[in-house]
């Protein structure tokens, strides 16, 4: 697999460390049911068959946090942006 | 001496030299651009080889790599290599090749008893027959099935080759050069595209060479070798010999393995013996070809029956015949070249059994012409012949058998794309009915099939696919590409009628002959309901061998499909996975082994400390100095503890830089470190340093060290050395993903620093010596957790006041490439103070007479409460496990905790890793209450004392308890008590004075 890094390129797999979904947010301190918020947000991930928004970490580059968007079927690397800036943006 | 070497015509062999070589001790000729196995061939050898389960004679089948039964083991001594295909082997002079799986020796194989008992080996026989008693499976029947079923043996040495590993990219990958791919790398290279054409044989030329062929008036191996000669012409083409694309990968990666220098009897000066490439490639060419399929009868796997096709190789390329009299069984037009082929070169072809009823009437003219005795609508039910092939029976169309005599047997029961790199990725190939095969079905991105296949057996189609496909790969990156004219070539018939096996054959019919896989095998295990293509090759381990099942696998399917009423095409296929033929784990490993295998990462004072005789130990990627033994301590206890007491009493100096350190700089540092420590740092003034602790979201602890405020705006975290990495990971991850908003930037220094901890009473007193004024180290100007950054000998320095050792203590950092200086420095300031250095084993044992935390005790399953930093956690603020880490389970007060323990009797030994228990009670999981941690011998305790994680934890100090270690094969059970975990200085004031 190779990943298009915003700043080094096309780069091997190698270089990138995984963590998985993108969707993750922590939960605000102040909100309500924290402990089920925050076990949700730890623990209950999506896993879809498809395109997928994951967090990519260029540890042997640039270290930046990535936002990757990979299909799990194909393993087909369809975008690919700075996880500082919010999805979308 | 080669009865079977044909007289006349040169093929592609070389015969003014002759090559010498062994085969069981035997010697025998060849010449160069001989494989081992067309020099066994022409000199009449005909078993190379015994079945893996009925140890039947074994001769060769192919001329490629994907013979199933030529297997041999190559080389002797520490490079012996076993199930090397003789018909891949390049023949070098001095090449040493021994038979395999026959005792005691291959033409009398007590092995072969075996065969009576086939109704023992039959399909799922591993399931059935070796079902009970269980307690006989690992002395009986394990051993024995692995002496009788072995392939060929390892060497046992160590290999004295290496291997290397290389990356390429390019813009068109082509597989394979043979025609197809010949004219894909020509098009795209001519208009100057970045091309690569890898090809796994040490001829160019694929078919080509075996078959005769004109093009352009050329002879079919002329063109290729003309062709060849302008590609390396190209500057931006290379072209490889001997290297297999084995697998597709994500990404348009693919893997090859380079025969750098498998032709030769010991690799070159400096070379590896095989190189493993990554190649990226923006475009893929497939055009490995396609492989004959046998037919499957009576007795086919007799030395003497070989593919028709390979045949051709061998009497044309290699000018070698496998028999003097040869048979030829098709089901196709293209068998019949093989009939001329053989007749071209004066061999009898004694009968050309023709499974058809018809033939197109060019062949059947030719053959009338020639006088050839033609059997049509026939099929060969057996073939005879103890050693290899005598006779063979024919049954005619009429359903009557005779017996004709033949030595050699070509079957040609058509082609089938070799479509595996096309699967590698998921793709399924699809059946086609126009040649009774798969072809590749949904080919990953940029790769297209292109002649043999693509399913496309024609000469002309191969070149004019090959051509187009690299023509649009070239304009694909960019490159102008102006169509060129193909070359002239003739038409040639390319029909077939599928014919897979033959009924009422009497002898052993075997469809995967490499794992003794027979017809009544397959019908068995569709009889008792395994009949898919995924269960078949389970229950039958049709296919599972050295060999992937290249030349049986979809005989066996259309065997199944036929006995359950089916089309081949319903029975799916196998998709092959990587590697397409088998790649030494040496290759994969590459460089990466002994004191290679991983990175070896050097200290700053390592130079200085092998000056002074340390012992050294790795600890992750860091090799770092374990003791520093005087001449004559012989024993470590005295030289760990000379070293303790060194630092206890004096001074000692460490060298401690493999820490992490990470530099945190910005407005926003401080809220930024409050939210990934439990405890509070944004308070922390500049000029002081604090112990801190992470914890990971799920509550649990990640890591501690200390932050020391350098400047307004400037932090420097120190991490465990063994976390350093995954500390900065966690670390740009909450600045990056959790709070992009915050104003803070991160950056490792762990190597820019080297860093001494100066440890022990008199360390003031050597470093007053040492940094003359540069800065106060006076107790009151820089007092216990002080830090200070100053300039000493025009250089930047940093000091902390902080101790692993629990005595008044420092540690200073200066530029890594002045580590080596400043220790040096170091040790001549505080020579007359008795400076000692001391090494991790003094480190460790102090640490624990501390009660500090290691890697043993942060094991990732605790919380701040079991280590007793529960008092850190803070409530005033959000950070980055609070929530989760009030959790009732990780709150619950029996968690095992850290206590200290020390033996019953003082002079017993603890070992870490032993559970406690309480005194009476069995040894069982119900009743585990914890485990030691770290032990060390004490020597300022004079015994042995632990740290450990105890259920209910320091409510138990005073407690005796059993820690028993049945693992380590000294004292089963050391009575201990239950302990505060500082042993030593519990009030810390050593650490202030």
């Amino acid at each position: 697999m190779r990943i298009e890094c915003p700043f080094c390129g096309e780069r091997d797999v190698s270089e990138f460390a995984y963590l998985g979904d993108a969707g993750y947010r922590r939960p605000p301190a102040d909100s309500q049911g924290l402990a089920e918020r925050f076990y949700e947000a730890v623990y209950l991930r999506e896993n879809p068959a498809g395109p997928h928004q994951e967090l990519w970490y260029h540890a042997a580059g640039c270290l930046s946090w990535l936002r990757v968007t990979r299909n799990t079927r194909t393993h087909e690397i369809i975008a690919v942006g700075l996880a500082t800036q919010a999805p979308g943006s | 001496m080669s009865p079977n070497r044909l007289g006349e015509g040169e093929g592609a062999i070389r015969r003014e030299r002759i090559l010498s070589f062994t085969f069981d001790g035997k010697r025998y000729t060849g010449h160069p651009g001989d494989t081992l196995a067309s020099a066994l061939l022409a000199a009449g050898v005909r078993v190379v080889g015994r079945s893996f389960k009925y140890h039947r004679p074994r001769g060769i089948l192919t001329a490629g790599s994907e013979e199933p039964n030529a297997l041999v083991e190559l080389r002797t001594g520490a490079r012996r290599e076993p199930n090397t295909r003789a018909t891949v082997v390049e023949l070098f002079d001095g090449l040493e090749a021994l038979s395999q799986n026959r005792w005691p020796s291959l033409l009398v194989d007590f092995g072969a008893i075996n065969s009576l008992l086939s109704p023992i080996f039959i399909a799922g026989f591993y399931y059935k027959t070796f079902m009970w008693p269980a307690a006989f499976w690992e002395k009986v029947y394990e051993p024995a099935i692995r002496r009788a079923a072995g392939l060929g043996r390892a060497s046992l040495e160590a290999d004295p080759d290496t291997y290397e590993k290389a990356h390429a990219f390019c813009d068109l990958l082509v597989v394979g050069g043979g025609p197809a791919g010949l004219a894909a790398a020509l098009a795209a290279g001519r208009a100057g595209a970045r091309v690569i054409l890898c090809d796994e044989d040490f001829l160019l030329g694929g078919r080509l060479n075996g078959d005769r062929h004109e093009i352009d008036g050329k002879g079919g191996g002329h063109w290729a070798r003309q062709i060849a000669e302008e590609l390396a012409s190209l500057p931006e083409v290379r072209v490889m010999t001997r290297i297999t694309v084995f697998g597709a990968y994500d990404g348009n990666t693919f893997g090859a393995l380079e025969r750098v220098a498998d032709h030769l009897p010991v690799p070159a000066a400096h070379q590896p013996r095989q190189r493993l490439w990554k190649i990226v490639a923006r475009r893929t060419v497939l055009a490995a070809g396609a492989l004959e399929r046998p037919i499957v009868f009576g007795g086919n796997d007799r030395p003497g029956v070989m593919l028709a096709s390979a045949v051709r190789t061998y009497v044309n390329r290699f000018r070698v015949t496998p028999g003097r009299r040869t048979a030829v069984f098709t089901t196709c037009d293209d068998g019949w070249k093989t009939v001329f082929d053989l007749l071209d070169a004066r061999v009898d072809v004694p009968v050309v059994v023709d499974a058809r009823r018809e033939i197109p009437a060019a062949l059947a003219n030719e053959a009338s012409r020639r006088g050839l005795r033609v059997m049509l609508g026939a099929q060969i039910l057996d073939a005879h012949g103890a050693k290899g092939v005598g006779a063979i029976d024919v049954r005619d169309e009429r359903g009557r058998t005779l017996r004709i005599a033949a030595d050699a047997l070509a079957v040609a029961g058509g082609w089938s794309p070799n479509a595996a790199l096309s699967t590698h990725l998921g793709g399924r190939p699809q059946w086609s009915d126009a040649i009774h095969a798969h072809v590749p079905g949904d080919l990953p991105r940029g790769m297209i099939a292109v002649g043999g296949a693509a399913g496309d057996f024609s000469l002309a189609g191969a070149l004019r696919a090959g051509a187009a496909a690299g023509l649009e790969a070239a304009r694909a990156a960019g490159f102008e590409a102006p169509a060129q004219s193909p070359p002239r070539v003739d038409d040639e018939a390319v029909g077939c009628a599928p014919l897979w096996f033959v009924a009422g054959a009497r002898g052993k019919a075997f469809v995967d002959p490499q794992h003794d896989v027979t017809i009544k095998d397959v019908a068995v295990a569709t009889r008792e309901g395994f009949q898919s293509a995924e269960l078949l090759k389970r229950y039958t381990t049709l296919g599972m061998g050295t060999d992937q099942g290249k030349t049986s696998a979809l005989n066996g399917h259309a065997l199944v499909a036929a006995l359950t009423g089916r089309a081949p095409s319903d029975l799916g296929t196998i998709a092959s996975r990587p590697p397409y033929t088998p790649v030494a784990i040496g290759a994969l490993a590459g460089m990466h082994r002994g004191a290679a295998f991983k990175p070896c990462r050097l200290t700053p004072s390592h130079r200085w400390a092998q000056s002074r005789g340390a012992t050294f130990v790795d600890l992750g990627e860091w090799r770092r100095a374990k003791a520093f033994p005087l001449e004559g301590e012989r024993d470590w206890k005295r030289t760990l503890v000379r070293e303790v007491r060194g630092v206890r009493t004096g001074v000692g100096v460490c060298d401690v830089s493999t820490l992490g350190k990470i530099d945190v700089q910005g407005p926003d540092a401080g809220i930024f470190l409050d939210r990934v420590y439990a405890n509070v740092m944004s308070s922390l003034p500049v000029g002081k340093a604090r112990y801190g602790i992470m914890l990971r979201e799920d509550g649990i602890v990640f890591d501690d060290g200390t932050v020391a405020h350098l400047a307004p705006g400037h932090f420097l975290l120190s991490t465990t050395s063994a976390h350093a990495v995954k500390v900065l990971q966690h670390l740009e991850h909450a600045r990056q993903v959790l709070w992009p908003e915050l104003d803070v930037q991160l950056a490792s220094v762990t190597e820019q620093w080297a860093q001494f901890a100066v440890a022990g009473p008199r360390s003031r007193a050597l470093l007053e010596r040492l940094l003359r004024g540069a800065v106060d180290v006076s107790n009151a100007a820089f007092p216990y957790v002080a830090c200070a950054e100053f300039q000493w000998q025009g250089r930047p320095a940093r000091l902390f006041r902080i101790s692993f050792s629990g005595e008044l203590a420092y540690e200073l950092a200066v530029p890594s490439t002045w580590g080596d200086a400043t220790v040096r420095a170091i040790m001549t300031a505080g020579e007359d103070l008795g400076v000692v250095p001391y090494g991790m084993e003094a480190l460790g044992t102090m640490r624990i007479e501390k009660g500090h935390l290691a890697g043993a005790e942060l094991n990732g399953t605790t919380t701040a409460h079991d280590l007793g930093l529960g008092r850190m956690m803070s409530v005033q603020k959000d950070y980055i496990g609070r929530v989760l880490a009030g959790r009732p389970g990780l709150c619950a007060p029996d968690r095992p905790a850290l206590i200290g323990v020390k033996p019953s009797r003082l002079d017993a030994k603890i070992t870490a890793g032993a559970h406690f228990l309480r005194i009476g009670a069995r040894p069982s999981l119900a009743n585990d209450e914890g485990f030691v941690s770290s032990v060390t011998f004490s020597p300022t305790l004079g015994h042995w004392i632990g740290l450990g994680l105890l259920s209910g934890g320091p409510k138990r100090i005073g407690e005796r308890v059993r820690a028993h270690d049945p693992l380590s094969g000294g004292d089963v059970e050391v009575e201990v008590e239950v302990v505060n975990p500082v042993f030593y200085d519990p009030d810390g004031k050593r650490l202030r004075d």
